[in-house]
């Protein structure tokens, strides 16, 4: 490969000549511009990105960008970009998806790619609701929610999208927010970078049917007491003053809240994304309570592992080395191959 | 002693056995020695969808039937002039299908008290007078096995399992047949285990021998090649065929063919050949599901591969909401549906027909795709080149409609001059379309083909969007308009309807028959050879094959017209019937059968006579 050349491209580039059609106030444009304004950062022509998404508010998003990009069907983006990317190893795929696409009619294509490591960037826009089917309980909204569809209160517990992703062993996952530009283009970079699935959720609100969802995670008078913002080599701390940290209790299994105050330093949990037990990183996904008090954002987990379509193309490119004949001549091979007979 | 040789022109032979006896091994080595001496051949494996169901149990037996004759045939026949029956249960299962007079070769070992209660015997059949209209040869075949391998290090399970290659040794006497081939088959299958190679050759050669120094075998039966047309010839089954057309499709496009499939009966045998050619580019992913399968081929159509899916009628029903994404979309992509006996898991060993309304209509929307149709195991292969012939040149799935019975059925296959083979070769669009020299314009169509241009990721300058929802004409942005929509439901249909597909055929060697009968797919032989039939009997009958099902053939319906009645055999309930009488407004016979197996050329003889007679 040669050495890249820089391509100038701005966040103008990305736009495409579309109508933005989502509600006014939607968490979604603030994540379009986001993104528009960072894909320039990867220095990765246009021509060669690609962006696939479901159905759903979230999924109209390939629309806006002046990329490749296809807008499927519900639940289905995994797959479909699962086919795109190990044929063409040369794009750069991006999934678009929602709580309801990717975590309910699209589960079993979520979890797949994520344990074959397939090379995309998975963005899950989780709003905790259905939006563009105006307002039915998703399998992110918590026990209890009163929506159209559930008068009296939905009974079923929700998914964890993280721990979920985890569970499947994705090898890499983080988490970020709408709102928070520069930290949801960190996040976007090193998924980027990173060679194999990417999952990253990104807390997103619906003004129209769930506002306010991720409000204590943006009030500037909670959310440092609520956020945890992890960073690779760090000590986890959150709160003014750092006045809370993470610890891992011994004789426990998991991860837990402490005052800084009243543990010694050296208890305070250093993170690190690339530790290989996925039990780690699941840990941290479980810390949020009911009320979304110690969230963490950020990278969890960022492994090595050789992506599905890394695997595959060497396969063939292994199979393919081996080859002096032309297509033809080896197709001629091929069908009088086995047992023949002559007549003449 | 001196053995009697007799001539024979065709001869039907069926082995049959429990699924643990390995008669579909020995008909296939049976079938290959045949192919090698020149016959022409049809064979018809049938077994349980259990992979081993109890022993010796009526739903455990498996059987392969092989027709072979000197001169060329359509089907695998209808009646066994021999069964090898290698238990009761065998016996039992197929004695009904046996004509009067045939021979019946039984493995004597295995008529235990035990394993005659099994399936209902109260006496052995070999002991009373019920098998009086036949000739039974009983022969101790897993007692001789064993005997003649007690020099040979292998146990005595694999001693006992060896009994179908001494079978085998004694059907390939009986009938003079090469053996070369088998031995080296052997030697390939067990490369591993070299003491199960001399086993097997021996129990082959003890089969053999037996033949030539029994009493009980007084003839010996030669069948002389068929006169077939001249070159290099092998045996293939459908799905072999068929595979190989899409390896030869990639080749003749010069795109790299991914395959997306999930495990499913009959249609797993084409990913299995095709994982295996991976140096053709061919790229096969065994997906989570039948859904995920479709879609990931759609993905790496859009991509430029030539994206397939391969599955059986449950699994088409599942990918239909992503096939219908494929017609909005505009993109090539072929489905393969090895049809089986359904409703719902039905009889998956079974074949039947009964997909082809799903295939025409079973989307939801105005989504009209192509079907076609193979009439023969090697037709298979070209009926794949069809297929992606089609999808590529028109952007627009086909659904390839097989069945069990071409799937796993076998023949003669003439191997084709691979520079013969269509040119598949397309343009990817590489620069703006739209008048002003910059926009790109995706849905703006080939005059000629009403396709669309096929602008792949990479290319730069074309970046457009494509999805689900209704697309503008020309620009394919996101379209409300009622105008556009109605517009745009009548291309669809018109892109499917106008693709050019030759003219149907018609054989009416007489002349001046007042009857046709027209198929569509696995029927052609047993159709084709009631026909001759009653063509030998001086009766006189046209036969049409249909292989375009969407669009038909521009002359079918003048061919329709032509005749005074139509019959359609189908192995459905008259799904193609429907279809004619609805376009062409012919009152056809519809004639049908669903009991999982291919009709027989008799009982469509009788049927089609019965028309004539009426006519």
């Amino acid at each position: 490969m040669s050495e890249p050349v820089a391509l100038k491209l701005t966040a103008k580039d990305f736009k495409s000549d579309q109508e933005v059609r989502w509600c006014p106030g939607c968490g979604d444009y603030a994540i379009l511009a986001a993104i528009q304004q960072f894909m320039p950062e990867l220095n990765i022509p246009r021509e060669r990105t690609v962006f696939v998404s479901g159905i759903g508010c979230s999924s109209r998003f390939p629309y806006y960008m002046n990329t490749y990009g296809m807008h499927s069907i519900h639940g289905r983006a995994p797959a479909i970009a699962t086919g795109l990317s190990v044929s063409r190893p040369d794009l750069s795929v991006w999934v678009v998806t929602g709580d309801g696409d990717a975590l309910s009619i699209g589960g079993n294509h979520l979890i797949h790619a994520l344990r074959r490591n397939v090379n995309l960037k998975i963005l899950l826009f989780n709003n905790r609701i259905y939006g563009l089917t105006k307002g039915q309980y998703s399998p992110t909204s918590e026990v209890g929610k009163i929506t159209k569809s559930t008068p009296v209160g939905s009974a079923d517990a929700p998914f964890n999208p993280l721990s979920l992703a985890l569970g499947a062993e994705a090898s890499f996952v983080g988490r970020t927010i709408d709102s928070d530009r520069k930290h949801l283009q960190s996040v976007l970079r090193a998924a980027a970078e990173h060679e194999g699935s990417a999952f990253v959720e990104i807390y997103q609100n619906c003004n129209i049917f769930n506002d306010g969802a991720f409000d204590q995670l943006k009030d500037p008078s909670t959310r440092d007491d609520y956020l945890i913002r992890l960073e690779h080599g760090q000590p986890i701390t959150f709160g003014a003053d750092g006045r809370f940290c993470v610890v891992h209790p011994p004789g426990g299994f998991g991860l837990e809240v402490r005052e800084t105050s009243s543990v010694r330093p050296e208890e305070i949990v250093v993170h690190d994304a690339t530790v290989a037990d996925p039990a780690y990183a699941f840990a941290l996904s479980r810390l949020p309570g009911l009320d979304l008090r110690n969230t963490p954002i950020g990278v969890f987990r960022s492994v090595d592992r050789p992506s599905y379509d890394s695997v595959v193309q060497s396969q063939l490119a292994a199979a393919r080395a081996e080859v002096s004949e032309t297509p033809e001549q080896q197709l001629a091979g091929l069908l009088g191959s086995g047992d023949t007979w002559t007549i003449v | 002693m001196t053995k009697q040789i007799r001539q024979l022109d065709r001869v039907v032979i069926r082995f049959a056995g429990d699924s643990g006896d390995g008669m579909q091994l020995t008909g296939d080595r049976f079938t290959s020695e045949t192919a090698q001496l020149g016959n022409d051949i049809s064979t018809l494996p049938n077994f349980p969808a259990e992979i081993r169901a109890p022993a010796g149990t009526l739903p455990g037996v498996s059987s392969f039937q092989v027709h072979f004759a000197d001169y060329d045939i359509l089907t695998p026949g209808d009646a066994p002039n021999v069964l090898v029956a290698m238990n009761p249960a065998a016996l039992k299962a197929n004695l009904a299908d046996l004509p009067r007079g045939a021979d019946i070769i039984v493995n004597t070992d295995e008529f235990t008290k035990r394993n005659l209660a099994k399936v209902g015997y109260q006496t052995s059949p070999l002991d009373d007078d019920s098998l009086a209209g036949y000739v039974v040869h009983p022969v101790a075949l897993t007692s001789m096995t064993v005997g003649a391998l007690a020099a040979h290090q292998v146990s005595k399970k694999d001693a006992e399992r060896s009994k179908n290659m001494f079978a085998l040794g004694l059907l390939s006497w009986m009938y003079s047949r090469p053996y070369e081939s088998t031995l080296r088959f052997l030697e390939r299958k067990f490369a591993a285990r070299p003491e199960l190679v001399a086993a097997n050759v021996a129990a082959f050669k003890a089969g053999w021998n037996f033949g030539e120094t029994t009493e009980d075998f007084a003839v010996r039966y030669e069948v002389k090649p068929a006169r077939m047309q001249p070159g290099t010839y092998r045996n293939i089954t459908g799905n072999a065929a068929l595979s190989l057309g899409l390896v030869a499709a990639g080749v003749r496009s010069g795109l790299p063919v991914f395959l997306g499939a999930y495990p499913i009966t009959p249609a797993s045998d084409i990913l299995h050949e095709l994982s295996k050619h991976k140096r053709f580019g061919v790229l096969t992913m065994q997906a989570e599901d039948e859904i995920a399968a479709v879609g990931a081929a759609l993905g790496a159509s859009y991509g430029g591969s030539l994206g397939v899916t391969t599955t059986s009628g449950p699994g088409v029903a599942l990918k239909s909401e992503t096939i219908s994404l494929a017609v909005a979309l505009e993109l090539p992509l072929v489905i393969v549906d090895v049809q089986r006996a359904g409703p719902s898991t039905g009889m998956p060993t079974k074949t039947e027909q009964a997909d082809l309304n799903m295939a025409l209509y079973g989307r939801h929307g105005e989504a009209p795709v192509a079907v076609i149709a193979p009439r023969s195991p090697s037709d298979c292969f070209f009926a794949a080149l069809e297929a992606a012939r089609i999808a590529l040149t028109y952007r627009t799935p086909v659904i390839l409609l097989s069945d069990n019975y071409v799937a796993n059925g076998s023949e003669p296959w003439l191997l084709p001059d691979v520079e013969s083979l269509p040119d598949l070769r397309v343009e990817f669009a590489t620069r703006p379309n739209g008048d002003d020299g910059t926009t790109f314009l995706p849905y703006l169509r080939d005059p000629e083909t009403l396709a669309r241009p096929w602008a792949i990721p990479g290319t730069a300058g074309l970046e457009h969007r494509i999805g689900g929802l209704e697309k503008a004409d020309k620009t394919g942005d996101i379209s409300y308009d009622p105008a556009n929509h109605d517009f745009m439901v009548r291309t669809r249909a018109a892109r499917i309807e106008t693709i050019p597909v030759p003219d149907i055929e018609v054989e009416d060697p007489d002349g001046d028959a007042r009857v046709l009968v027209l198929g569509w797919g696995s029927t052609y032989g047993p159709i084709g050879a009631a026909c001759r039939g009653l063509r030998q009997r001086g009766l006189s009958i046209a036969q049409a094959h249909l292989r375009h099902l969407a669009p038909m053939p521009a002359n079918l319906a003048e061919v329709l017209r032509s005749y005074d009645r139509v019959v359609i055999p189908e192995m459905n309930l008259g799904q193609l019937a429907h279809v004619i009488r609805a376009r062409y407004l012919v009152d056809a016979i519809s004639y049908n059968q669903v009991r999982g197996l291919p009709f027989t050329a008799a009982e469509l003889e009788t049927t089609l006579e019965e028309v004539l007679k009426n006519v």
